[in-house]
């Protein structure tokens, strides 16, 4: 799960990061009287769930009573559209204004699990304020790593390492050493997979801050951090995968107009492939899950043409856990209850299949049935152009 | 021979009272699995399914003399369960729980590669050996006595190779579900190390996808060590770059970790590739003739 800047920068606080004053605002009311009291210059930030925000317009520096509202009038309810929005961009919603400062150094600064060493690591690099993959492939001798085993933990050792790298002085050594042993321990406390500042600065009286903060959490331990879990957002998501979230489906949309329910997250991930291998394209991933219901499978329906871009629908599913008959009275419930006219395809294969398939059939729905994987596809990627 | 367990695998079930562990210990039961006993804390003394219920890992081991447990427990609970697997010195424990957090991860396995234990999974289907034992959620019907070995990060992708491959009367000599997640017990290169030594064993499906290194660093191991053949599918050609594909250890981050990448590398390194996964089973075909 993904926090705003704000959101993470509060718990930076509560960690004893340092970060620059500053407030949230969800009105131009709330945002200018904050820009007067952290006095100018100040920094209006636009609060969305993307990174390329400064390119797109989205953050500005105001000098000045009169530049605070110009900004905050662009920026607060303007569609931001960067590289990492996609084209149809993302609403701005909230801004967080800032003190603005002298700023004499930026670093980057991040902890991540490592999976291929199976453990945290640390990575800084002084190209700062940059794309860090942009720095990797460019300027690879820019960028330190150190690993923290979960039996030491983070030691001396580690922050001497990266301040050297870094070349601190004294003063921003001991600076940067209290601010990435907080950091440490928040990433730790709260389960975060990513937690990245970019850039971290070094002032001109030597204080190290984040200027960035930007946090990722583990959708697996959330459940032990409900007061994290409580900062979604749903605005930054996509509507009809939220709806899905309600009800356990694992589903996101894509360009297509093939929309796929499958079971199993390997299984929708293959379905996807071998439509596209049969030039079809997929409208979605949707993993229907190891126990399946009725409900589940109508939802799921429902989910699915709510896309109005599918112009035919695969079913694919196999059944190992999955009873075939419950999905297939759940498709016929669905199908029964939303009366539409778009073409389905439907491969059941496994338990009860025999059972399944009489369901079907005697539903008197307009339903194609195709055991074999490949006759499926190439059924659904015809009926998709109309053919 | 098949790999892992086999008929003489004395297997026991945490989390065995509750509804996962009840279902597929009594599915397991069935194919012929010698469960020994069970664990659910607090339930110590009962008898469930007819096999004796204990409170800890380490008592059950001392009654039963059980060598293999499977881990059912939710997954808060489940790296826990882990560890006190390995600490009554389970040679083979398979971990079926989904959710467990990266981080208990993390301390889990460099706790395990402390110990003579080894862990299969977690958030996986488990192993079987078919027709000598099963451990694990996989559909028993579709597995048949044979010679190709099957690896698989993800679950019902792998009872469709399983499938096509029995339909090819070819058969599985063991088929292990690694898991889905970013961290897990056992990698391909330790499964391939297994499949290597293995006579049953004549060649090797690998069933990968999007996200981290594995399959990567399987195909440097398959090129330099590894003659047996290897017909290899990686799911996730069309997946959008920085979304979860369901596992959470199905992503492409920063670039890395895309189908296109790893199929490229495991070609090089003499792997058989198929881009339809309709085709896993004919390919072993013709390659074994």
């Amino acid at each position: 799960m993904k926090i705003h800047e704000y959101q993470a920068k509060e718990l930076f606080k509560t960690f004893a990061v340092p970060v620059p004053r500053g407030e949230a605002a969800d009105t131009a009311e709330q945002a200018l009287a904050a820009a007067e009291r952290l006095g100018y210059p100040c920094v209006i930030k636009a609060q969305v769930h993307a990174g390329g925000r400064g390119k797109a317009g989205g953050i500005q520096l105001a000098r000045s009573r009169a530049d605070a509202q110009k900004h905050i009038a662009r920026i607060l309810g303007m569609t931001l559209v960067s590289h990492q929005t996609g084209p149809e961009g993302k609403r701005v919603r909230k801004l967080l204004v800032e003190q603005g400062l002298s700023i004499i150094k930026e670093f980057y600064l991040a902890i991540i699990v490592d999976r291929e060493k199976e453990m945290p690591v640390i990575i800084a690099s002084s190209r700062g304020g940059m794309e860090i993959e942009a720095v990797a492939r460019d300027h690879p001798q820019a960028i330190f790593k150190m690993h923290v085993h979960p039996v030491t933990g983070l030691s001396a050792c580690h922050i001497r390492n990266l301040a050297f790298k870094l070349d601190l002085s004294k003063v921003q050594q001991q600076n940067f050493g209290a601010l990435l042993t907080n950091l440490y321990e928040l990433f730790l406390k709260n389960d975060a997979s990513l937690v990245e500042i970019n850039p971290l600065i070094i002032t001109d009286n030597d204080e190290v801050m984040a200027l960035d903060a930007k946090i990722t959490f583990d959708d697996n331990a959330l459940y032990r951090h409900p007061d994290i879990a409580a900062w979604r957002d749903v605005y930054e998501e996509e509507p009809l995968e939220v709806e899905a979230s309600k009800y356990e489906l694992n589903y996101i949309r894509l360009d297509g107009n093939i929309g796929c329910m499958v079971n199993g997250a390997g299984l929708a991930m293959a379905t996807m492939d071998i439509i596209k291998f049969y030039g079809g394209e997929p409208a979605n991933f949707l993993d229907v899950g190891g126990a399946t219901s009725v409900d589940k499978v109508k939802e799921a329906f429902k989910i699915l043409l709510a896309d109005k871009n599918v112009r035919a629908v695969f079913v694919n599913i196999f059944g190992g856990i999955v009873r075939t008959d419950l999905v297939a009275n759940g498709i016929v419930y669905a199908a029964k209850g939303l009366e539409t006219k778009i073409p389905i395809v439907i491969r059941l294969v496994g338990t009860n299949e025999e059972e399944g398939m009489r369901i079907l059939r005697e539903s008197q729905l307009n339903f194609v049935t195709e055991n074999v994987l490949a006759d499926a596809v190439r059924r659904v990627v015809e009926l998709a152009r109309g053919d | 021979m098949s790999i892992l367990i086999d008929q003489d695998s004395r297997v026991i079930v945490q989390g065995f009272t509750g509804r996962e562990g009840t279902f597929h210990a009594t599915q397991m039961i069935e194919y012929g699995t010698r469960i020994v006993g069970g664990i659910t804390p607090g339930k110590g003394g009962q008898i469930h399914l007819e096999k004796p219920v204990f409170n800890t890992v380490e008592e059950t081991v001392r009654e039963t003399a059980a060598n293999v447990s499977v881990i059912f427990v939710p997954a808060p609970f489940a790296a826990d369960a882990i560890i006190e697997a390995a600490l009554a010195g389970i040679a083979l424990i398979v971990c079926i729980s989904e959710g467990i957090p990266v981080l208990d991860m993390v301390r889990v396995k460099n706790f395990i590669r402390t110990t003579a234990s080894r862990l299969i999974g977690p958030n996986c289907p488990g192993v079987i050996s078919p027709g000598k034992c099963k451990v694990g959620i996989m559909p028993s019907r579709i597995h048949h006595p044979g010679k190709v070995g099957i690896i698989s990060r993800s679950g019902t992708l792998t009872y469709v190779a399983v499938d096509q491959i029995t339909r090819e009367n070819l058969g599985q000599s063991t088929c292990i579900g690694i898991g889905g997640d970013p961290i897990i017990g056992t990698t391909f290169i330790e499964a391939l190390e297994l499949f290597r030594h293995d006579e049953q064993t004549e060649a090797v499906v690998m069933i990968g996808e999007i996200g981290g290194t594995l399959e990567e660093q399987a195909a440097d191991y398959i090129g330099k060590n590894f003659d047996k053949p290897v017909v290899s599918f990686v799911a996730g050609q069309t997946a959008p770059p920085g979304r979860r594909m369901g596992h959470a250890g199905a992503i492409i981050s920063g670039g890395r970790g895309t189908a296109a990448e790893k199929m490229a590398v495991l070609k090089k390194n003499g792997v058989h590739v198929v881009e339809n996964p309709a085709e896993i089973g004919a390919t072993v075909k013709k390659i074994l003739g």
